[in-house]
């Protein structure tokens, strides 16, 4: 019982310590990939660091729920993100939240954070709420569908019993998960506001939603939110390895070599997982916000066809 | 509880009734008449939950020399029966809290006091009905009493057009119910429906039946296509009346659909499930497709009723089409999520009608564009608001988010069903399901965030003040319903456990006995969830978090102008409108399903002419369907009008042709 909690408080901390890494990590690759030197892979804890410890400026027609938001898309996420089994299965709490309700979790932060978008009435806030709702709005369905995909090769929606099936022999090659596995990657892309749906490394222009939302944060309250978009990040990669590279996870009761192993396994998942996305974004060119749907319609379409396989016939 | 106990309260409502006819538009009035609606519906709800939780389930039948001589009006109440009555008296209860003080703004009391708690007696009527002759006039009683309600304003704009749109749908409706009951009385006439259970229907009746009820229930609970008097209707009445039309009056809908098909008609072919699933699941994506493309705040929200009412049938749909295939478990969970869903938008899109009211009373508007920044004008309200909003997108841990699992947890059940059709209709049903869901949330970030959020757009909004303590009250206890049915869902499900058994043929597990209180459909490996814990786990680490950054790092803050990129705009005017929100949904939706058309007309450079943008919209289930019928009715009644001017030579030989003809055909009867 003590080994579980540990175990599961462990996996709170390392999501939280591994997830400005990753965001740094996926920089640096991006950088060296452009022919850059490009910041240190620590540079986003001191961009935290120096954020927390500034004033914020806040509008003047800032209300409570301005304040409170950052807070709550953090706590969300991070709950989310701890549900996800990273190293071990069988987590203390995973039966909490199945993977819908992960999902739901994260569809709750991104309604404050476009609520927060809107809050103070500028133009650039209102764009990137409205742009962010119209990209959820299909991207959310199509994380739901392959969810169905996945609970009923597994039958089952908690994550760790998904990871325990996959991970045994009998499943095997299937249509239904390639398919699956290409629309969470589409999903994936749109949920994190990376290339080619958005930019997280620009400002001022038309086509950002993410960091037009944000746009009126400062200090802490900006540090919160980084803080939370690259826990959602981590929390993606982790999920794509959980399910589709089940392996090396420390099942329930395990001792402390295996969670070694698994943990250590895990970063190198986290690792090859932030190569290929650096790698993707700087051979793809962002495209025009209404392109979008299609590219996110396609995710949905991957989806409901994996599912609609899996309600045909169960060995797909 | 016995019978006589909610018919001696229904007296005591139209008692009420009476009272208020002779009380006029004296303030006291006003006062009598809310505070007893509530005293009594308090007191019906207590019995209805005591019921439930009870274990009472099989109520006496009660018989009163009423209605047609030889039959008598029959009235019992059942576990069903119990489960609407608690759902309805809480909407009634909080309603005429809130009407105390929301009542008091009334201009025209005398048209609104006599039919509120008639109103509410017809509800409880059609729930304790016993045989068909009551069902149908309790079912009119109730519909004529609620078009009063509409029509309270009827000088208003456009709210004599939804009376009428209201009335001529509601007949059409009861008279398919009246047919329908026809086809189940039978030749022999058994009104009574435990006689109408007794008797076995052709499978063919039973498919008539079925359709003609889809038609009487289903137009008054709002599927599409025949959702199109409610977003008329519900918005025209007095805000609190806005609240129990949408939120309880499509439930006993509901209700009548489920007593008729669940329970007295007995066996059905599994195809039917077919027709109610696609049904649902069309008509919660086009109900909050309509709502996203609305910026009057209570329009919105009665689209977002035919969204849930679409939810609630693909829940019912899940358990026809379980349950035909002996699946009782699976039917058990479909039903529960099903009756979980008409609990919770009954709470919801109560307190969101209530917010609306408070919204409206408080600035005089319900047009979006011409709120904004309500949230430090009424702090109070825009809370309670967002909760609503929050537990309606079906986010966790609120009450919305825990139905709509239960209903995907039925349907990853679904491919164990032997039929091909069920088998792809069902997960296509699924992907609207979800679709709906993500919609509903982007449809409230653009009603709370229009609303309350922003700057003003009006100078009425930059001036509303708080509403009083009896409206701010009732949504509070609303509110709080929401979290605790998100956050205990288990006792919600125990206590639907009698109503769901006596109809599915089995219950779900007991849940209220699972540690920490989780809510386990079929077994721990295969899914459960825990809104306790990942409530308690998202205060303790936002309060965690927020504690550590204020003590540790920094809790300056300064005041400043909006940062915008440097472009500060000194007009409200500039800021995102429900239009702009909704534009890019609209691209991508509302090309092809409302036919969108944007048309810019930007003038040269130096002419001085104003430019303008025109959004086109065209509602096609109007266009398509209804222009024709009425269109048609047109005709028909223009060549029929000759006929008013005829001579008495031509009157004289047309009665004469008539009765030569229907001797013919008697002739030719024989």
């Amino acid at each position: 019982m003590s080994l579980d909690i540990a175990v599961q408080g462990m996996q709170m901390l390392i999501v939280l310590a591994l997830a400005p890494l990753l965001t740094g990590f996926v920089r640096k690759v991006k950088a060296r990939l452009l022919r850059r030197q490009g910041p240190s892979v620590v540079q986003p804890y001191r961009d935290l660091r120096r954020l927390l410890g500034k004033e914020v400026v806040l509008a003047e027609n800032a209300s409570w729920l301005f304040r409170a938001t950052p807070y709550l898309i953090f706590a969300t996420t991070w709950v989310a993100a701890a549900l996800v089994p990273t190293f071990a299965t069988g987590l203390l709490f995973s039966w909490s939240a199945d993977l819908i309700a992960i999902v739901a979790l994260l569809a709750g932060a991104r309604f404050f954070l476009a609520l927060a978008g809107m809050e103070i009435g500028t133009s650039f806030g209102g764009i990137g709420s409205s742009r962010e709702v119209m990209i959820a709005s299909l991207a959310e369905p199509a994380m739901i569908m392959i969810i169905f995909t996945l609970a009923l090769i597994a039958g089952s929606t908690q994550l760790s019993t998904i990871a325990d099936v996959l991970a045994s022999s009998g499943v095997g090659l299937r249509v239904s998960l390639g398919l699956a596995l290409v629309a969470l990657i589409m999903v994936a892309l749109a949920e994190n506001s990376r290339i080619p749906v958005d930019n997280p490394a620009t400002h001022l222009e038309l086509t950002m939603v993410h960091e037009a939302m944000v746009l009126e944060y400062s200090g802490r309250h900006l540090a919160v939110i980084e803080l939370a978009a690259s826990l959602k990040l981590l929390l993606y990669v982790s999920l794509i390895a959980c399910v589709f590279l089940p392996w090396q996870l420390a099942p329930v009761g395990a001792g402390i070599a295996a969670l070694a192993i698994g943990l250590a396994s895990y970063i190198v998942k986290l690792a090859v997982g932030g190569a290929l996305l650096a790698l993707f974004e700087t051979s793809i060119a962002k495209m025009r916000v209404f392109r979008v749907p299609d590219f996110l319609g396609a995710g949905l379409m991957l989806g409901l066809l994996a599912t609609l396989l899996l309600f045909v016939t169960r060995s797909f | 509880m016995s019978t006589a106990f909610v018919l001696a309260c229904v007296g005591g409502l139209l008692a009420t009734s009476v009272v208020a006819i002779v009380g006029g538009r004296r303030p006291v009035a006003t006062l009598f008449v809310y505070s007893a609606s509530f005293a009594i519906s308090l007191l019906l709800l207590v019995s209805a939950l005591s019921d439930l939780i009870g274990g009472e389930t099989q109520g006496d039948t009660l018989v009163l020399p009423l209605g047609i001589p030889w039959i008598g009006a029959h009235f019992r109440v059942d576990a069903l029966s119990a489960f609407f009555l608690s759902v309805l008296n809480l909407g009634t209860a909080s309603a005429s809290f809130y009407g105390l003080g929301y009542g008091r703004h009334e201009v025209v009391p005398e048209r609104t006091l006599p039919f509120y708690p008639a109103f509410l007696a017809g509800m409880n009527l059609v729930l304790i009905a016993d045989d068909a002759f009551t069902f149908l006039l309790s079912w009119e009683f109730m519909s004529l009493s609620s078009w009063a309600l509409v029509m309270a304003h009827h000088r208003d704009g456009d709210n004599a057009r939804a009376g009428y749109v209201y009335i001529v749908m509601a007949s059409a409706g009861t008279l398919a119910l009246l047919l329908a009951f026809g086809l189940l009385a039978g030749p022999d006439g058994f009104y009574s429906f435990t006689a109408i259970r007794a008797g076995g229907l052709t499978p063919v009746m039973a498919a008539l039946v079925l359709g003609l009820v889809l038609l009487g229930a289903g137009s008054k609970a709002g599927l599409v296509p025949l959702h199109v008097w409610l977003p008329l209707a519900h918005p025209a009445a007095p805000s609190h009346v806005s609240a129990l039309m949408s939120g309880v009056m499509t439930k006993v809908a509901v209700y009548a659909f489920i007593r008729i098909v669940f329970d007295l008609v007995g066996t059905i072919e599994w195809w039917w499930a077919t027709l109610v699933l696609a049904l649902g699941g069309i008509t919660a994506v086009m109900g909050v497709l309509y709502a996203l493309m609305q910026h009057d705040l209570k329009r919105l929200l009665a689209y977002h009723t035919v969204e849930n009412i679409g939810i609630i049938y693909i829940g019912l749909g899940l358990a026809l089409a379980f349950r035909t295939n002996g699946m009782t478990g699976a039917a058990a969970l479909a039903l529960t999520a099903a009756l979980f869903h008409v609990f919770n938008h009954s709470v919801f899109k109560s307190l969101l009608f209530l917010g609306s009211g408070a919204i409206l009373s408080a600035t005089g508007e319900r047009d979006l564009e011409r709120l904004g920044g309500l949230i430090h004008r009424m702090p109070q309200t825009a809370f309670v608001f967002l909760v609503g909003c929050v537990a309606i997108s079906a986010l966790p841990p609120l009450n919305g988010f825990v139905s709509e699992w239960l209903t995907f947890q039925a349907i990853l059940l679904s491919p164990d069903l032997p039929q091909w059709d069920l088998k792809i209709l069902v997960p296509a049903v699924g992907a609207l399901l979800a679709l709906s869901a993500a919609l509903a949330a982007a449809c409230f970030v653009k009603a709370f965030g229009v609303t309350f959020l922003g700057r003003a757009r009006s100078t009425a909004a930059g001036a509303a003040n708080e509403v009083d303590l009896f409206s701010r009250t009732a949504m509070f206890v609303l509110a709080l319903l929401c979290l605790l049915a998100g956050i205990f869902p288990g006792f919600v499900i125990d206590g639907l456990a009698p109503a769901v058994g006596g109809l599915a043929g089995a219950r779900m597990p007991v849940q209220g006995v699972s540690p920490w209180l989780s809510i386990v459909p079929i077994s721990q490996s295969r899914s459960s969830y825990n809104g306790l814990l990942v409530f308690a786990f998202i205060a303790a680490s936002g309060s965690i978090a927020a504690f550590a950054i204020h003590r540790f790092a920094s809790r300056a803050v300064r005041r400043a102008p909006a940062w915008d990129c440097g472009f500060p705009d000194a007009s409200p005017a500039t800021q995102y409108t429900a239009g702009s929100f909704a534009q890019p949904i609209r691209r991508v939706f509302g090309t092809s399903v409302f036919h969108a058309r944007e048309r810019v007309d930007m003038p040269a450079p130096g002419d001085m002419r104003p430019a303008h943008f025109v959004v086109e919209l065209r509602d096609l289930v109007w266009d398509s369907l209804y222009q024709p019928i009425t269109g048609g009715l047109a005709v028909v009644s223009e060549r029929l009008n000759h006929y008013q001017f005829l001579t008495i030579r031509q009157y004289l030989s047309i009665v004469f042709a008539a009765l030569v003809g229907l001797l013919l055909v008697l002739a030719l009867w024989q």
